[in-house]
Order: structure tokens, then C-alpha cells, then sequence
């Protein structure tokens, strides 16, 4: 009998949601316990600020460049590599419970088996992507997830009560509610038992309940909170106040501050915050963040510590059957999200085409199975989700495989400092006729992106930041003078590391 | 932006009338576009039937064998807009390019039909090249 592993995944966190990184709104004993018991990695970068890239860099341990989900909306091949295919040919039972998202969401001719399982939780032919049982949810109660067709089964009455994620012409919604009216905002009457936060860890407890004792088992369960829309339980919201809550640091107030920090940056940051360019689908369309007002600032970050505060207890239930069963000792858990939030930088909330902590600076946590003694830890070198797939066959013992890109999780600095220092992260997007590509280094304190030519770009732009000195990102070194020669090294070190692009080029088959 | 376009192209290794032979009956569509069930042709009238159930009743605009134009549009509420054309280009004696282009409005259906389209026109390709 070997380690088993439970992955648990968030969608779109930030990592100052959590109290083991400093943060002051939500309460998440249950994570910065595990925290407290293993090792906490403060730097933890993603290699795609969306979905379905990052996603799929988790489950192959490449960058997006080699798997060749370049944007939501690009699926990753059936026969990609897989590292829940590794563990399950070595004998691990294997799981993904909540959102999957390796296939695109709007699929109405049902082309991907995320979207045609209908009721089944065993996949055609047996295992798909690795994985011998799946249980899809995502956010909110529509589509043909296992999660909408349970909610409408049992509780239909519920289901009107989320946010509708897309408008009437299929865009992210720019509807807003709440107190504020801020976009994504939603008051939602739905009984927290039947929140899929709750849903996806009454499953995985279900499936984890199912097993043999001496199962080997990895579980990736995978929570579609905080990913907006922001409607969590009503019931809920008395948690968090949004009037108490403290602006946060990184949204300069006064409109003046906002733009003069924007305008230091490529050109595109300040043509979506005035509403001039819409580049991507990864935020509302009809949305001009400089319409966001600190009120509505405050409610997101409210409803969404919310969202954090009930991951962290359904995650607690978790952990207790698992104690339950008697497998503490063997447990490894992992936990991380897939990429980050603005929720209020510069004036901006969702994603794009940013490459800043807000989406760039991730959770990342990694409690040992207490068998093994590993001394708890905090790893302040980069890593990145890359390294992931190569974590998870250490733990179970078995070789890496080739095609992995990245490396396993180093459980101290002293660990870190045999690995190259930099991790990677790339941004392309095609939205008819708009184009944005972004390649950037992260390593040592700094954060360096590039600009490629693109519809706004001419090729020459980029990004440099001093991550001690400047946390927030506000001050783009790019140009100045006394910091080319360092500015030339990280280049030098971001181009020479790029990896070979996966051929075919794959197509965008949705916009999500 | 209400409106989008979508073009997906693929080159195939057969002639071009080959190509047309499947690409120009309206009625053969589920033999190349994955995830369509069925299509009943009535006239200049189709309706398609996806994997998921919904039907999507369509109007057939243009069918030049001589051109190798089809040019339909779909008529359901749930585009305010909407043409698709596939062009089969001749290539030479034994190649050819198909080509598939959605207008609609709203613009994100344009993607979720010519993302799909996409898909359909390698389906199509290995069909026709003996690899499916």
C-alpha cells in the first residue's frame, strides 16, 4: 500500500484569500492548518492565467505551449499525456470530482465527453484522461454537468436562483447585483447544502467511501468557487460584511492614480479599462472596468471570501472522513488553484492578458503524508502548476515520464536551489481580429513579459517588475535604463527556455 | 460587437468533386460533422439534429455544384443573424481545399459553429483521405 493523494483545486483564487498567506477577510482554518503541517510555497506561478491552459498544464505536466491549449476554448486531444493515466497504470484508483474543463463548456453537439456523460460517472471505454470515475460541476446549475442534472433532479426550484454566467447573445454576463450592482454579482437563495461547493465534497466523499482500505487512490477534487459569478448561499452572507471590509491594497482609489499607473503599462490595460478593447472572452464584453466603484469592490471581495470560507469547510469535511477512514498517515494533499483574480487591482476584476499577481501569484500548498516526516516548510523560490504532475508520480513512486516538463515540488529553499530558478507563463489569445501574446519569466524577484506583435503591439512593449520593492506591480521597469542589462538576462533566459510548440496548431472549436 | 465571422480551411488530398460529392449533398451532413445526428431535407428546408437532442431547423441559401458553393442559414431564434458557406476550391487533379466560413450575429455563435466546423472539416478530411 503506497501514499494516496488527495488534489484539491479552486478556480480562480487568489492567494491572499487565505489566511496562511496574510489574508484578513476570509477565515480558512482548515487549509492554513494544512499549511501549518506542511510545506507553503510563496511563490507559485501559473503557466496560463485561464482555464482550460492551466488546466490542462496540471494534468500534463507541460507548458501550454508543448500541450497546445493556447486559450479557453481549444480542448486538450483526447490522447494527450496524462498524469492520472500514469497513476492509474501504476494500480492508483483515480477520480476527478467538480470542474474538469479540459473540453470547451459550450458544446451543444455534444462533441466532448465532459459534456456527454450524462448521468454516468464511469467513462466510455473506462478511464478518460486517466481518470476511472468523473463527476462534473461548474459554475452555476446549467449545461449537461452531473452537478445541474442532481440540482434539477432533486431540488429543481434551486436552479433559477443562480447567476446566468452568459447574456442573452452568449457573452460573459456584465449584469450586475447585489448592494453595489457590481457585475457577476448575484443574490442567490439556493440552501447551502445544495451549493456545489458542498455537492463536489459530498461526492469525493462518496467516491473516497466506495474504496478499499488499501486502495491507492488519487482524487483531484476540483471546486468552481471563487470563480465569479459571486452568488454563493444567501443564507451565507452574513459571514462577511462588505461594508466592513478595508479597500484592498492594490486598487489605488482616486481614478488619477488608477490611470497614471495604468498608462506605464502596454497600451492594451488601459484600452480595456476604458472599455476601448475587448480582446479576449475572459470578462464580460459589455463591461468598462472603469466603471467599477470601490463599493463594488468591496462586495466581490466579500462575496468572495465568502466563497473561500465554505471550500475551506467542505474541504474540513473531507479531511475528517478520510480521518475517518483511517488513511491520515498515508494522505498527501495538495492544494492550489488554477489561476488567479484582479478582484480589484488597478481597477479591474476577472482575467486577461495581465500578467501580475493578482492572476499570476497563486495558493499553493502541500501537506506530505504525515508517514513520510517531512518538516513543515515555506518555499519562497518560484514554482510553478507545471511542477505538479512530476509531484504526484514521486509521491507515488513511480518514474517520471518524459514528456513531463516541469519538476517535483522542492520541500525547502535549500531543495529549490538545484532547480533552474525561473518558471514560465504565456498568453495568447484570438478574438475576431484582436490578438494578444504575452510570454513571461518569473525568477529571483523579478517578473518579465514580453510582448509579441499583436493587434496592439508592435513587439517592442513589455513588463518589468521588482516584486520586494513594488508587491503590487505598479511601477513597470520595462524602460528604465538602469535596469537593461538585468531586463536583457531575464529575456535572454524567457526565449532560451521557451519549448517546442505542439504541431498541429490546435484550433479554437468555442469561445470557452 | 453583435456580429462575428469564423473560417476554418482544410486541405484534403482528393479531387475536388470528390469532395463536393459529400460536402454538397445536404443531407450526407452527419457522415462528416461529429456531433450532428441527423438531417432531414425538405426542399430548401433542413432540419439538423444535434448529439445533445436539439433540433435546428435551417435554411439552405445556396447549392452550385458548379461553383462547389453551400450557403445555408439557420432560422431559429437563437441567432438574430446567421450564413455559413462551404467553398470546395479544386487544387489540382488530386487536392483540394474545403473551406467553411460563419457569419452570425451574435458573434459567439459564429464561434461555437465555426469551432465546430473546424472539428467537422478534419473529420472530414481523414474521412475522405481513408484515415477515419
Amino acid at each position: 500500500m503506497g501514499r494516496k493523494i488527495l488534489f484539491v483545486t479552486t478556480d480562480q483564487q487568489r492567494h491572499d484569500t487565505l489566511g496562511c498567506y496574510g489574508g484578513q477577510v476570509a477565515r480558512t482554518p482548515v487549509i492554513d492548518g494544512v499549511a501549518e503541517a506542511g510545506v507553503r510555497f510563496d511563490r507559485a506561478v501559473p503557466q496560463s492565467v485561464v482555464c482550460m491552459p492551466s488546466r490542462s498544464t496540471i494534468l500534463t505536466g507541460q507548458h501550454p505551449t508543448t500541450h497546445g491549449v493556447w486559450m479557453n476554448g481549444v480542448p486538450l486531444p483526447d490522447d494527450a499525456p496524462s498524469v492520472a493515466d500514469v497513476l492509474h497504470d501504476a494500480g492508483y484508483r483515480t477520480a476527478l470530482i467538480g470542474k474538469a474543463h479540459f473540453e470547451p463548456f459550450l458544446d451543444p453537439f455534444q462533441r466532448f465527453t465532459e459534456n456527454a456523460m450524462g448521468t454516468d460517472t464511469r467513462p466510455p471505454g473506462g478511464v478518460h484522461r486517466g481518470f476511472e470515475h468523473l463527476e462534473f460541476a461548474t459554475h452555476g446549475a446549467l449545461g449537461p454537468t452531473h452537478y445541474a442534472r442532481w440540482l434539477a433532479t432533486e431540488h429543481p426550484e434551486a436552479v433559477g436562483g443562480f447567476y446566468a454566467v452568459l447574456d442573452h447573445a452568449l457573452q460573459v454576463n456584465a449584469a450586475g447585483g447585489g448592494d453595489s450592482g457590481a457585475p457577476q454579482v448575484h443574490v442567490n437563495p439556493i440552501e447551502k447544502g445544495w451549493y456545489h461547493t458542498d455537492w463536489v465534497a459530498d461526492r469525493t466523499i462518496g467516491w473516497l467511501d466506495s474504496l478499499d482500505a488499501d486502495d491507492d487512490w488519487f482524487c483531484w477534487m476540483s471546486f468552481p468557487d471563487p470563480h465569479h459569478p459571486w452568488d454563493p448561499p444567501q443564507s451565507e452572507m452574513g459571514r462577511v460584511d462588505w461594508h466592513d471590509l478595508d479597500l484592498p491594497a492594490g486598487y489605488p482609489e482616486h481614478a488619477a492614480d488608477r490611470e497614471r499607473i495604468l498608462d506605464a503599462k502596454p497600451r492594451h490595460w488601459r484600452l480595456w479599462y476604458d472599455g476601448s478593447l475587448v480582446s479576449n472572452y475572459e470578462a464580460p464584453a459589455e463591461w468598462v472596468p472603469a466603471s467599477l466603484t470601490a463599493d463594488q469592490v468591496r462586495e466581490v471581495n466579500a462575496r468572495n471570501a465568502i466563497e473561500c470560507e465554505l471550500i475551506d469547510e467542505a474541504l474540513g469535511r473531507v479531511l475528517a472522513a478520510i480521518e475517518a477512514r483511517g488513511w491520515v498517515d498515508d494522505v498527501d494533499i495538495i492544494f492550489t488553484t488554477d489561476h488567479g483574480e484582479l478582484q480589484g487591482d488597478f481597477g479591474l476584476l476577472f482575467k486577461g492578458p495581465y500578467h501580475v499577481d493578482g492572476l499570476m501569484r497563486l495558493p499553493l500548498v502541500w501537506r506530505p503524508a504525515p508517514s513520510t516526516t517531512v518538516a513543515p516548510a515555506v518555499v519562497s523560490s518560484p514554482v510553478g502548476l507545471v511542477d505538479l504532475a512530476a509531484t504526484f508520480c514521486g509521491i507515488a513512486g513511480v518514474d517520471v515520464p518524459e514528456w513531463v516538463e516541469g519538476t517535483a515540488l522542492p520541500l525547502t529553499d535549500e531543495a529549490a536551489a538545484a532547480r533552474s530558478g525561473r518558471v514560465l507563463t504565456e498568453w495568447d489569445s484570438e478574438l475576431f481580429g484582436v490578438g494578444v501574446h504575452l510570454r513571461t519569466i518569473t525568477r529571483a524577484g523579478w517578473v518579465c513579459t514580453a510582448y509579441l506583435p499583436g493587434t496592439v503591439h508592435d513587439g517592442s512593449e513589455g513588463e518589468l517588475y521588482d516584486l520586494e520593492h513594488d508587491p503590487l506591480q505598479q511601477v513597470n521597469l520595462w524602460d528604465d535604463p538602469a535596469r537593461r542589462a538585468l531586463r536583457d538576462e531575464l529575456l535572454d533566459d524567457l526565449w532560451s527556455a521557451q519549448t517546442v510548440p505542439h504541431d498541429p496548431r490546435l484550433q479554437l472549436q468555442a469561445p470557452v | 460587437m453583435p456580429r462575428g465571422t469564423v473560417r476554418r480551411e482544410v486541405r484534403i488530398a482528393v479531387p475536388a468533386e470528390e469532395a463536393w460529392a459529400l460536402v454538397g449533398a445536404p443531407e450526407r451532413l452527419p457522415e462528416w460533422f461529429p456531433g450532428i445526428t441527423e438531417a432531414a431535407v425538405d426542399g430548401d428546408s433542413r432540419v439538423i439534429t444535434m448529439r445533445s437532442g436539439l433540433p435546428m431547423p435551417e435554411q439552405i441559401v445556396t447549392c452550385d455544384p458548379i461553383l462547389r458553393r453551400f450557403q445555408y442559414r439557420i432560422t431559429a431564434p437563437v441567432v438574430v443573424e446567421h450564413l455559413s458557406s462551404i467553398d470546395v476550391f479544386d487544387l489540382g487533379p488530386d487536392s483540394c481545399l474545403v473551406s467553411y466560413s460563419c457569419d452570425a450575429d451574435p458573434a459567439t455563435m459564429a464561434l461555437i459553429i465555426g469551432g465546430a466546423a473546424g472539428n467537422a472539416l478534419e473529420h472530414l478530411r481523414d474521412l475522405l483521405e481513408g484515415r477515419a
